[in-house]
């Protein structure tokens, strides 16, 4: 098809053999449909590639992650948004998830990761993270992520941490206060409100991440 | 052909050229159309590999939204599926009875076979004595084996659905949409439901094999309602022994309904009002926080109530048409499929809500239906995930005519008279009951095919757009192909036939008026301010009283189908005042909460005690998660902002 001339596109056309071709492509997938050009993702990897991208993360102690292999692969995990300077909805939330890590470890739940991610890598050095999670006294086996500013936006999109708006969306201090926690192998994923009664977080994350 | 052996993004991207070297060819408008290069909708058609679809970026293996989904290019290629209808089983003879008799108190006895307790159920039967049941249901839950929803799809391998009720999942598989159950008040029924879903990981990476099916929306005790959690049950628990809401793998669960109308323990003994039967309901799953990919992934089907009025037989009662032969139920589900791989998709991080680009009606994508020349009677049902329709009836072959039908039922409750519309509005969970006359429309309007059309246009989950598309560019959902004329002596609603009466819904009587503003902060839902929790319920009402509840909509532009369960309620202004239209005076159980809007209901609440919610039923709301419980006990409180 590539360098046709409108006349000699005109005159195929009529005959339209790939219009055949495609249609027979399509149509001819009953039976063994899996072999006629239907391709099937096995479902943890298209888990993988919609929702992880592998990008790299820095933590508050400054160590390098990856944030799907290190991080998220095999685990159960809590995730959310914030920035330290956020002075409106991580304030409750954040408290929120420190009441509900201490619930966990009391019941001797201590194979749950927590994941908060700064929304904004320009300013969150790992030393002010580090600050940020030492103030909030946040238990151990939690870590707080910064990174190329990029890689965090796509973390967000991917996460669905995205408000319809784009305004809204652009505006930091209206982020989301949604947490979204889950068993990455058994594909199991929930979102819950991070304002909601941290009792009512617990017991779902208890019982949903077995 | 070379071509058939390139991967769908190879596709794509020989699409792309070709758009290209349209493009430099310079054809007009005109000429694109007379090659058949342009469909009628103004779009390159799907063909000489110019799939518009195809060359969408960013459509690859994963990619779960509208426009990714295969193109399908020939709608109308197969028949509408009609559910079967669920056998009733013997108490005494059938095996599963006899092994496992249906008691009134749950079987909490530990399962050898699982380990975990045989039935789910923690609770009691309400009122089970006074209405002890008399007929009897099994069904299973499993996944659907390979099933075709059109050919120019894959056979579909990640639907789960209910079967007949054998046991043998092989020769008794589950279908999607589950199997219509039939049942008359007067006569009690238990159905055993039985949960053989396969263990996670899910197929398609959705779904989660713990269920508890609602029946949406009958007068049920908090034992059978099916609800979401129950703080008196174990909440949202997923220990075996404690919870007694959803169950697991290798249990079942009794569900029990008394058949009565509400009133049967307030004013209106034994039986309860007449005025207060449901005729069209539906069943579907309602697992907590997983209700959404669960009912996609196809937990769900009709149950229609019969009475002594809404007989089935079209010679008695209020002569609708006969059941089954001209009584169809119809479950309209907008999905998304893989563009790779061909299969059903779902994006569970997904928080606005799921918007489909391929229309499934009763499990097919864009059927045809053969009806004959005469009257016919459809429940149509909105199965969600988040869309809202308007659909219309539309001749293909004379775009401009406008064709009327009637309504006879809303959300499963029969008005007092048939009302004539050209089209009728659904959010998700609101069902019409419709008659359309083919014999009138035939002759009124030489039409020999109808289509149902959907005109309402949508692109996300926050609601619909203002605008609806002209006839005939809309959403194609089913084609009505009209043939021979038979018998028919169901009534013609344009005869002006009165139906039941509304019950009285007076200010006066209420004890209580209670507001619930819904409000989106941070992009989460909240209802007066406050989050869902499934560890209590937020206030309690008076049992055998009636009160005002106040819908108010304070989430900045988005459209919510608000639904309780329990009772249906009756609407008593809408938009801030206003009666509301025609259509809406009727009894309801799921109310379209628009942009700005504020609306009263009237509601009883009777004969039980309990917890049920209240939530939105764009199902990905509910599980982020518009919802709250309340409770009904013999003693209410005054919380007027619970």
């Amino acid at each position: 098809m590539v360098g046709i001339t409108r006349r000699a596109w005109l005159a195929t056309c009529g005959l339209a053999p790939l219009a055949g071709g495609l249609a027979a492509w399509i149509t001819n997938n009953k039976g063994p449909e899996q072999r006629r050009g239907w391709q099937t993702t096995e479902p943890r990897e298209l888990v993988r590639q919609r929702h992880f991208p592998n990008v790299e993360l820095i933590t508050q102690e400054g160590r390098k992650v990856l944030y799907y292999d290190d991080l998220i692969k095999d685990k159960k995990v809590v995730l959310n948004l914030m920035y330290v300077k956020c002075r409106g909805i991580c304030v409750p939330v954040t408290a929120n998830l420190v009441r509900v890590q201490k619930l966990l470890r009391e019941h001797g739940r201590n194979d749950i990761f927590f994941y908060s991610i700064t929304l904004k890598p320009e300013e969150d050095t790992p030393e002010a993270l580090k600050q940020y999670a030492e103030a909030h006294g946040v238990g151990p086996g939690w870590w707080f992520l910064t990174g190329k500013p990029a890689d965090i936006e796509l973390i967000r999109r991917r996460l669905r941490f995205v408000d319809l708006d784009p305004v809204v969306d652009a505006d930091k201090s209206s982020h989301i206060g949604m947490i979204r926690f889950g068993n990455e192998p058994m594909l199991r994923w929930v979102a819950c409100p991070g304002q909601a009664n941290p009792e009512h977080i617990f017991k779902t994350m208890l019982w949903e991440l077995t | 052909m070379h071509i058939l052996r390139f991967r769908p993004n190879k596709l794509a991207e020989i699409a792309r050229k070709n758009r290209q070297e349209i493009i430099k060819a310079r054809l007009g408008r005109r000429e694109l159309f007379k090659l058949g290069l342009l469909t009628s909708a103004g779009y390159l058609a799907t063909k000489g590999g110019l799939s518009a679809r195809a060359s969408r970026s960013g459509c690859q293996a994963g990619d779960c939204q509208p426009g990714c989904s295969p193109p399908i290019t020939q709608p109308f290629v197969e028949p509408m599926p009609i559910p079967p209808v669920l056998p009733e089983r013997d108490v005494n003879t059938y095996q599963e009875f006899v092994d496992r008799p249906p008691t009134d108190a749950p079987n909490r006895a530990t399962n050898p076979a699982t380990g975990i307790p045989f039935e789910g159920r923690t609770q009691t039967h309400q009122f089970r004595g006074q209405f002890p049941p008399e007929k009897f249901f099994v069904t299973r839950m499993g996944a659907v084996p390979a099933v075709s929803v059109h050919p120019q799809l894959p056979l579909q391998t990640f639907f789960w659905g209910f079967n007949l009720g054998g046991a043998d999942l092989v020769a008794d598989p589950p279908l999607s949409p589950g199997p219509t159950v039939v049942t008359r008040y007067g006569d009690p029924v238990l159905i055993r439901r039985y949960n053989n879903l396969p263990a996670g990981p899910s197929s398609g990476g959705f779904g989660v094999p713990e269920v508890s099916t609602h029946l949406h929306n009958f007068h049920s005790g908090p034992d059978s309602d099916g609800g979401p959690c129950d703080p008196t049950t174990g909440g949202n628990t997923t220990d075996p022994f404690q919870q007694g809401r959803f169950f697991f793998r290798g249990q079942y669960y009794d569900y029990f309904y008394t058949m009565a109308r509400a009133g049967f323990d307030a004013g209106h003994p034994p039986g309860g009002d007449v005025n207060e039967t449901l005729s069209t309901l539906w069943y579907h799953d309602h697992r907590v926080d997983h209700t959404a990919e669960n009912v996609y992934k196809g937990l769900a089907g009709f149950h229609i109530l019969f009475s002594e009025f809404d007989t089935g037989d079209e010679n008695t009662g209020f002569r609708l048409p006969t059941f089954p032969d001209f009584d169809i139920p119809m479950i309209l589900t907008d999905k998304l499929f893989d563009p790779a791989s061909g299969q059903l998709c779902f994006d569970t991080f997904g928080l606005d809500g799921l918007v489909g680009d391929t229309f499934l009606v009763n499990g097919k994508v864009q059927p045809f239906f053969d009806v004959f020349k005469r009257r016919y009677r459809f429940r149509v049902l909105d199965g969600g995930p988040s869309r809202f329709y308007q659909l219309f009836l539309t001749n293909p072959d004379n775009l401009n005519q406008q064709i009327q039908f009637h309504v006879i039922a809303n959300d499963g409750n029969l008005l007092p008279q048939p009302i004539a519309v050209t089209s009728v509005l659904l959010s998700v969970a609101e069902r019409f009951d419709i008659i359309i006359d083919f014999k009138k429309i035939a002759q009124q309007f030489g039409a020999s095919r109808l289509w149902l059309e959907n005109r309402l246009v949508q692109t996300n989950g926050r609601g619909p757009e203002d605008e609806l598309k002209s006839a005939g560019q809309g959403d194609k959902l089913v084609e009505f192909r009209i043939g021979a004329e038979v018998a028919d002596n169901s009534v013609d609603p344009t005869t002006n036939p009165q139906f039941l009466t509304l019950p009285s819904a007076p200010r006066s009587e209420a004890r209580i008026t209670r507001e619930f503003r819904f409000e989106r902060r941070n992009g989460q839902w909240a209802i007066n301010n406050q989050f869902v929790d499934c560890t209590r319920a937020r206030f309690k009402v008076q049992r055998n009283t009636a009160e005002i509840w106040v819908l108010e909509n304070s989430s900045g532009g988005w459209q919510h189908p608000i639904h309780i369960h329990l009772e249906e309620f009756q609407i008593l202004t809408r938009d801030y005042g206003d009666p509301p239209p025609l259509i809406e005076r009727s009894r309801k159980d799921v109310v379209r909460l628009g942009r700005n809007d504020r609306i009263e209901l009237f509601m009883r609440f009777r004969d039980f005690r309990g917890i049920w919610p209240m939530h939105c039923h764009n199902t990905i709301h509910e599980d982020h998660a518009m919802m709250l419980l309340f409770e009904v006990a013999d003693v209410g409180d005054n919380k007027e902002r619970p």
